[in-house]
């Protein structure tokens, strides 16, 4: 058995006897006997180091690694940069507890600074949070700050992540905001139907972007329609996306969130990620979760802290605009360094290359029966459509090491690529396919 | 310095190729015109800011971090190295069930385990956060009372020593928060319990330990009455770490339940995340859990009930978190697990004892993992606030513990050792302690103004909250 306690059964004894306990059983002694374990758990006896790192690594041999891959929808293999793990397994910002204490932890509270400093500077927005859970709750929690008084009606295009709309609907199940799905068209938000149901109720109105799809909706289109009907203008991107293309600022959005893993994070079979939540100025105060400023010490000279807490649940409770507490701040370390490591050009790079190569591979499999669906531009995701099975055609690839792309339904398929992809492994694919 | 103003225009890392496939450009409409602004450093510069970074950052490796309510133990070593194998970390979360029965079964072990220790049915490791935890319970415990046509219950108790975050995550399930004080022994008083139970009651959070450190004995009278008047029991987690092994908050009568991963067992909290916030359930509420369960003995498959209540995030949760609890699991076994518990109140014990002829507790009597001070009799004598002694700690290499929480104690704070902390270290602090209690006598002045040695002295957070600076300006 391992364990990590340091004082030995010795020690224990004499420290019990120093403060009046002959044994652990009289420690727990005031318990009621009813509620107590009887028979000690069932659960396996401890293990040694060596023990456990080999059942561990048995686990992880059952799963498998493939070295391409050309699936998203809506986890990401893109390049990482080795001083993001070199970054966030430094001891002192990984074994750090919330910055409670501010003087201890100006490393952790400047890192987050910089953080908010990013994301406002990648969507093009106001004011950032320190994070929440992940693109999926980003969403949620965006909806739920638009809501006010006499509007409590949202609005969500039927063209999100199928994990997003869900923990929306989730999420409204609670607060009791009422949720209408626009529906698609022609792989984008029916824009018609936003027109004629937008109304004095509608709260906001949620579009993501590229969306589930690839495809890049009417985004500017659709922020006008929206602030002329007087409700608030959501947008989930794909921050890599940003190095390249408009952002939510740009197309009119007061509220940008996301998932950030793209940005320096494993795919790591769906988390740890991290929500990215950004906010025009005059929202700022409706921002969940952790937020940090600038102020200065006793002596004049520069500091961060966790800061506008009345918004927040231990001091708010029940009127506290979320219950967000812990968020994904090791993640938003990595995302930092990750944008730091990259740079302008880095950033732009990878968007770049991630929408060229997904417009070389759409083309190739257009050539061999893989007709591409995506009727307006797409960004780095891509829908066809063949007569051969989806499913005979990603086994094809699987026992060729390749991860295909995500099957929608028997015969079409959501394709991805990122920079990681070459040339050579696009062309595997097609070569393979064509086989088929 | 900030990592921008380090910035040299040119400067930079190289990591990408050429692009080996033809340019694809987006259209001018859709072309970002507003210019980036991030860092330009040298991959040496990069490092070293960082390596500053974590010089002006405390944790559990630095030193004592009795930081109560949140479980500050050892993280160990091998947690990282196994969340690190890219058995797991290059798995996508959508590939065919065939290539991730590993993934598959660092949930269901995990599960097994978890279940077995809380006295649970099913657990659910979707919830990213304690908090999320609490939101999804409550949902689980919406979903139960809908699911039988009952739509008078729309009131959830908490008694007024609970985490700030039970009440906010009351709300945002859609409840309206009835507030119960706590007795004069700071547990649940049971006229006042009886008083508000009713059939528009639809559950109670409680945790138990209690936020005071303190087990409440009439633990199984308090969820009778729950149960009696038609409601649910939800058991707020976070503090385990006192009675794993001892009792199971199943066995107390509790329904469902969320465990705070990054606490009790032993994953690092990064700076504020992630964390893992798993919930577990009893059968009558299995059939409601969000996402999806791990099923099957020799294969082993997702499963989603009809009845789920949809989805909490993306995927299966912080999965890597999930990771690094089941080699700790595994590590401590059936053994360990319950003298991890024991020793944790042990030392908790241990400090209170030693302290209590100077510091007044705000309880005292044997205490759980936890202890609370009040120092609101120091503070009449001399000045010096529980903020005061917290900053003086800072001086001394200590994580202050938790201040002015509970809310129920006057100049709270709480004290939670954990385990992993040697008796020297226990005993180094608790002399520390009363350094500053005489300090506080003699030289009050001095803990007005601490801390000293720290790289910034006390902070202006009045002026940061009326004048926001929240980013860095590019000029």
């Amino acid at each position: 058995m391992g364990n990590y306690i340091p004082n030995t059964e010795n020690e224990q004894s004499q420290m019990l006897s120093e403060i009046g306990f002959q044994s652990m059983e009289e420690l727990f002694g005031h318990i009621p006997d009813e509620v107590k374990v009887k028979d000690g758990l069932n659960i396996p006896e401890g293990m040694s180091e060596l023990e456990v790192r080999k059942s561990m690594q048995k686990i992880a041999g059952k799963n498998r690694v493939f070295e391409t891959i050309f699936r998203g929808a809506g986890a990401y293999r893109h390049f990482i940069p080795s001083i993001v793990k070199s970054v966030i397994s430094k001891e002192n910002l990984l074994t750090a507890y919330t910055p409670y204490q501010a003087e201890i932890s100006q490393g952790i509270l400047q890192s987050i600074f910089e953080y908010q400093t990013m994301i406002c500077d990648l969507t093009g927005m106001d004011t950032s949070n320190a994070s929440v859970y992940d693109g999926a709750t980003a969403a949620a929690e965006g909806i739920a700050m638009c809501k006010e008084r006499k509007r409590k009606k949202a609005m969500i295009s039927a063209t999100v992540l199928p994990y997003v709309l869900e923990t929306v609907k989730t999420y409204c199940f609670g607060n009791g905001m009422e949720l209408v799905v626009i529906p698609e068209k022609d792989g984008v938000t029916d824009v018609e139907f936003l027109k004629e149901n937008i109304d004095k109720e509608t709260a906001c109105v949620y579009i993501q972007h590229p969306n589930y799809y690839g495809n890049l909706e009417d985004a500017e289109n659709i922020g006008n329609i929206v602030h002329e009907a007087g409700a608030k203008y959501i947008m989930g991107v794909n921050p890599i996306s940003l190095g390249a293309l408009k952002t939510p600022r740009e197309y009119g959005a007061d509220v940008a969130v996301g998932d950030g893993q793209p940005l320096g994070l494993s795919i790591a079979f769906g988390g740890p990620y991290l929500g990215f939540m950004a906010c025009v100025e005059g929202m700022t105060r409706k921002l969940p979760g952790r937020i940090v400023g600038q102020t200065v010490d006793h002596n004049g000279k520069t500091g961060y802290v966790l800061t506008l807490q009345a918004r927040e649940q231990h001091i708010r409770r029940e009127k506290a605009s979320s219950n967000v507490c812990s968020n994904q701040a090791l993640c938003a370390l990595a995302v930092s360094v990750y944008m730091a490591a990259m740079g302008n050009e880095g950033l732009a790079n990878a968007a770049i290359q991630s929408t060229s190569k997904a417009h070389y591979l759409a083309a190739e499999l257009e050539k061999i029966g893989f007709a591409v669906e995506n009727k307006t531009d797409f960004f780095h995701e891509f829908v066809t459509k063949s007569e051969t099975p989806a499913e005979t055609a990603l086994k094809a690839l699987e026992e060729q090491g390749i991860l295909g792309g995500y099957p929608l339904d028997d015969h079409r398929i959501l394709w991805c690529c990122t920079e990681v992809n070459s040339k050579e492994e696009m062309d595997a694919v097609v070569r393979i396919l064509k086989e088929v | 310095m900030l990592v921008f103003e380090k910035s040299r225009p040119g400067r930079g890392c190289s990591m990408l190729p050429a692009c080996d496939v033809e340019i694809v450009l987006p259209k001018e409409k859709d072309k970002r015109e507003l210019a980036l602004h991030m860092p330009e450093l040298s991959e040496n510069e990069l490092s070293r800011h960082y390596t500053e970074l974590a010089k002006k950052s405390h944790g559990v490796n630095d030193g004592f971090y009795p930081l109560g309510s949140c479980t500050m133990k050892y993280n160990p070593k091998i947690n990282e190295d196994m969340a690190a194998l890219p058995g797991f970390t290059e798995v996508h979360p959508l590939q065919p069930a065939h290539t991730v029965q590993g993934c598959m079964e660092v949930m269901k072990e995990t599960e097994e385990y978890l279940c077995e220790i809380t006295g649970m049915d099913h657990m659910t490791f979707q919830p990213a956060a304690g908090a999320h935890g609490e939101f999804t319970g409550l949902l689980l415990i919406k979903a139960y009372h809908e699911s039988r046509g009952d739509k008078k219950r729309t009131k959830i108790i908490v008694p007024d020593s609970a985490h700030g975050t039970n009440p906010a995550s009351a709300v945002m399930a859609g409840y309206s928060v009835v507030s119960i004080p706590s007795g004069e022994d700071g547990c649940v008083d049971l006229e006042k319990l009886r008083a508000v139970a009713g059939d528009d009651i639809a559950g109670l959070m409680l945790t138990n330990p209690n936020t005071v450190g303190l087990f409440d004995k009439n633990i199984l009278e308090i969820t009778n009455i729950v149960h009696g008047c038609g409601g649910l029991c939800y058991y707020d987690g976070a503090n385990l770490n006192a009675v794993m092994g001892t009792v199971r908050p199943g066995d107390m009568g509790f329904d469902v339940i969320h465990l705070n991963l990054h606490k009790t067992f032993s994953t690092p909290h990064g700076g504020g995340g992630p964390g893992s916030g798993p919930v577990g359930c009893k059968e009558c509420l299995t059939e409601f859990l969000p996402s999806v369960l791990v099923e099957g003995e020799e294969t082993l498959s997702f499963v989603k009930s009809e009845h789920s209540i949809g989805e909490m995030k993306s995927f299966y949760g912080n999965f890597l978190v999930v990771v690094r609890a089941l080699t700790y699991l595994k590590t401590l076994g059936r053994e360990g697990i319950p003298k991890a518990s024991q020793n944790a109140v042990l030392n908790a014990n241990y400090m209170m004892n030693k302290l209590k002829d100077l510091y007044t507790m705000a309880y005292d009597e044997v205490c759980m993992h936890e202890f609370v001070m009040s120092l609101s009799d120091l503070k009449k004598k001399t000045g010096v606030s529980a903020m005061d002694i917290a900053k003086g700690l800072l001086d001394n290499g200590i994580h202050p513990p938790t201040m002015y929480f509970p809310l129920i104690v006057d100049e709270a704070l709480m004290v939670e050792p954990t385990e992993t902390e040697s008796r020297e270290t226990l005993d180094e602090a608790i002399q520390v302690f009363r350094n500053l209690y005489e300090m506080a006598e003699k030289e009050a002045e001095s803990l007005h103004a601490a801390p000293v040695t720290t790289p910034v002295t006390r902070l202006d957070e009045v002026g940061a909250a009326r004048h926001p600076v929240l980013r860095y300006q590019f000029s």
